[in-house]
């Protein structure tokens, strides 16, 4: 099975504090990564460091066997990896539709595509990933306007609009109601397996990754603490130390 | 009566009061002229002030640019600048009327295409600063430039030039200044109208909602945003050109960079007439004019203190301005859908500046 992502030895501080150190993780094509880790212990500073949100210390990224340290965040977007935000994300002033039109692939724009009007059919497949996180009924509202977990499911969409390789999901049901969360893991689980998005998931919700994830990694004070299935995961003595406390 | 009839007759009856507005109000004429260059600055302003969220003090560089390098054009075409502007404007030289406006024609289109490139290179610098900062580094970039270009004496320096004579009737010269600005006011606009129809627009809008969730979709923001600014640039470059000619002497500080009276009028026309729209800028700029020039006959020695409290009432009460305020009194008019359940949970306050299509 080959990785789409590879991270080799990454390092990351903020003047005295070390986020990542030594990191090493692979995600592989195709399946679904879960990173779990306690508050604090470098789960988003990895996140930025691998979309180019900011220039890592020492190590490697590699995104399809092409290193990507050191390209800014757009050139690494374009290729094609993806990143939703923790705090979501979205253009609060456009309405959901606008939203996901802009949200189309960048990659093959050229000067003269800024200038041309949306086809019929982005419109119509906008639509239809709306209707996809189910949205489709307030897609001419302000997206602003609507509640904190409907804009999650936008910016959900928003992303699979872009039709990116991978999709790095930040806490994907942190603050959203514990009923929609099912509908919520079942469409993360079609996004991959229908549409083909290999994801790499930070979650906190430990129901969530477990039943979601195919391997996951566990983070503890910037350090690789574990990696294995979700089984291997639950039954770790160090995960469960450092989830509870103990040293 | 159908839609399309409705629009056919207002945009025509616009076209209409702005073609015989000279004739009908013959000694008004340059008092309209400057009205439509007013409308052609809001307009331009709202590019990245209202759509973009890239709220510039610094647009009346590109102004003053373009007026220096028409003038400069008009004059370096037929004789020796330097010899020319040496002798402030005591030689009187009499332009042919081939001369006259070859030499106009040509600098209108220098103005502009001198003020695109300006707009790159200064892009290039400025767009790293966001919010206040960009604020006041496009301030300072506009000041600066009025300074330099009065220590410069080739083009005159700080005692400016005397732009050459229109070749005719000054009645003439009324009208043909008042025809240019009303036909740049008005392609402006439709160029404007088309631009906010196409992906530009959404573009632009996302870098103003969220610039770094634009950049993490990626999205070429700086090429948008250089692009953005570059087209203000352009159409600012030309109205900087016919206002000089208009004006008949151009110098740096009052005429040419004026960042106090049109550097920050741009900004008060479309936070008055509603950012973000492409009728607020229209409307604001008219009002705007109307009202400056009564205060200014009426209440003169306290004009000032008249619009500043015209810009504080705007500021504190109307924030949306004009066009907001009707957008979120009557949304539909606009195709603007609102939830009327988010409405009442929050209040009428929600629909703030809305986009409309």
């Amino acid at each position: 099975m080959s990785n789409i992502i590879e991270v080799r030895g990454v390092n990351k501080s903020f003047g005295g504090v070390v986020a990542n150190h030594d990191i090493s993780l692979d995600v592989q094509t195709g399946k679904i990564t879960g990173l779990i880790g306690p508050n604090g212990s470098g789960k988003t500073t990895l996140f930025n460091s691998i979309v180019g949100y900011h220039p890592i210390d020492s190590g490697t990224i590699q995104f399809a066997d092409r290193e990507i340290s050191k390209m800014r965040v757009q050139k690494i977007a374009r290729l094609g990896i993806l990143r939703t935000f923790q705090q979501t994300r979205i253009y609060s002033e456009m309405d959901c539709v606008k939203n996901m039109l802009i949200s189309a692939a960048h990659h093959h724009t050229g000067w003269f595509d800024m200038f041309r009007k949306y086809p019929q059919e982005l419109t119509e497949r906008a639509e239809h990933l709306l209707e996809f996180v189910g949205l489709f009924a307030k897609r001419h509202l302000i997206s602003g306007d609507l509640s904190f977990g409907q804009q999650k499911l936008l910016e959900f969409a928003m992303a699979l609009m872009n039709e990116p390789k991978v999709l790095l999901l930040d806490e994907p049901t942190a603050g959203i109601n514990p009923t929609l969360i099912n509908g919520l893991i079942n469409r993360l689980k079609r996004a991959n397996h229908e549409f083909g998005i290999t994801l790499f998931v930070i979650e906190h919700n430990m129901r969530v990754v477990m039943n979601l994830a195919d391997s996951i990694y566990c983070l503890a004070h910037g350090e690789m603490l574990a990696h294995g299935t979700p089984d291997e995961i639950k039954n770790n003595q160090n995960v469960i130390n450092a989830y509870l406390g103990a040293h | 009566m159908n839609l399309k009839l409705k629009k056919i007759l207002f945009y025509g009856g616009i076209l209409l009061v702005g073609i015989f507005a000279p004739v009908v109000f013959p000694a008004y004429t340059f008092q309209l002229a400057i009205l439509w260059l007013m409308i052609l600055f809001a307009l331009t302003w709202d590019i990245l002030g209202g759509q973009m969220g890239y709220n510039s003090l610094g647009n009346i560089l590109f102004f003053g640019a373009g007026m220096y390098v028409c003038v400069v054009v008009q004059i370096g075409m037929y004789y020796d600048v330097a010899e020319y502007t040496a002798h402030f404007g005591a030689v009187k030289i009499d332009y042919t009327p081939y001369q006259y406006f070859s030499g106009l024609a040509l600098g209108l289109v220098l103005a502009a295409l001198f003020s695109l490139v300006l707009a790159v290179i200064f892009g290039w610098i400025v767009f790293g600063l966001r919010g206040p900062y960009f604020a006041i580094g496009t301030l300072g970039v506009a000041i600066a430039a009025g300074e330099l270009v009065g220590t410069w004496d080739y083009v005159g320096g700080g005692g400016g030039i005397t732009v050459p004579m229109y070749p005719g009737d000054p009645d003439d010269r009324a009208v043909f200044f008042y025809s240019l600005s009303f036909v740049s006011a008005v392609s402006t606009f439709i160029f404007l109208k088309w631009l906010y129809s196409t992906r530009f627009q959404l573009a632009i809008n996302a870098i103003r909602d969220d610039e770094e969730k634009a950049e993490a979709m990626g999205i070429h923001t700086n090429r948008y945003k250089t692009i953005a600014w570059s087209f203000a640039a352009f159409f600012l470059g030309i109205s900087g050109g016919i206002f000089g000619n208009m004006t008949g002497f151009i110098e740096p500080l009052e005429v040419a960079f004026p960042t106090v009276t049109f550097g920050i009028f741009m900004v008060l026309m479309v936070l008055l007439g509603g950012k973000g729209t492409l009728w607020g800028p229209v409307i604001g700029a008219v009002l705007f004019h109307l009202i400056k020039e009564i205060t200014w006959t009426y209440l003169l020695g306290w004009q000032w203190v008249a619009l500043g409290s015209l810009i504080i009432i705007n500021v504190v009460f109307f924030q949306q301005g004009i066009m907001g305020w009707v957008m979120e009194k009557w949304p539909d008019l606009f195709g603007i859908k609102v939830d009327e359940d988010v409405v009442s949970a929050k209040g009428t306050n929600s629909v703030n500046n809305k986009v409309v299509s």
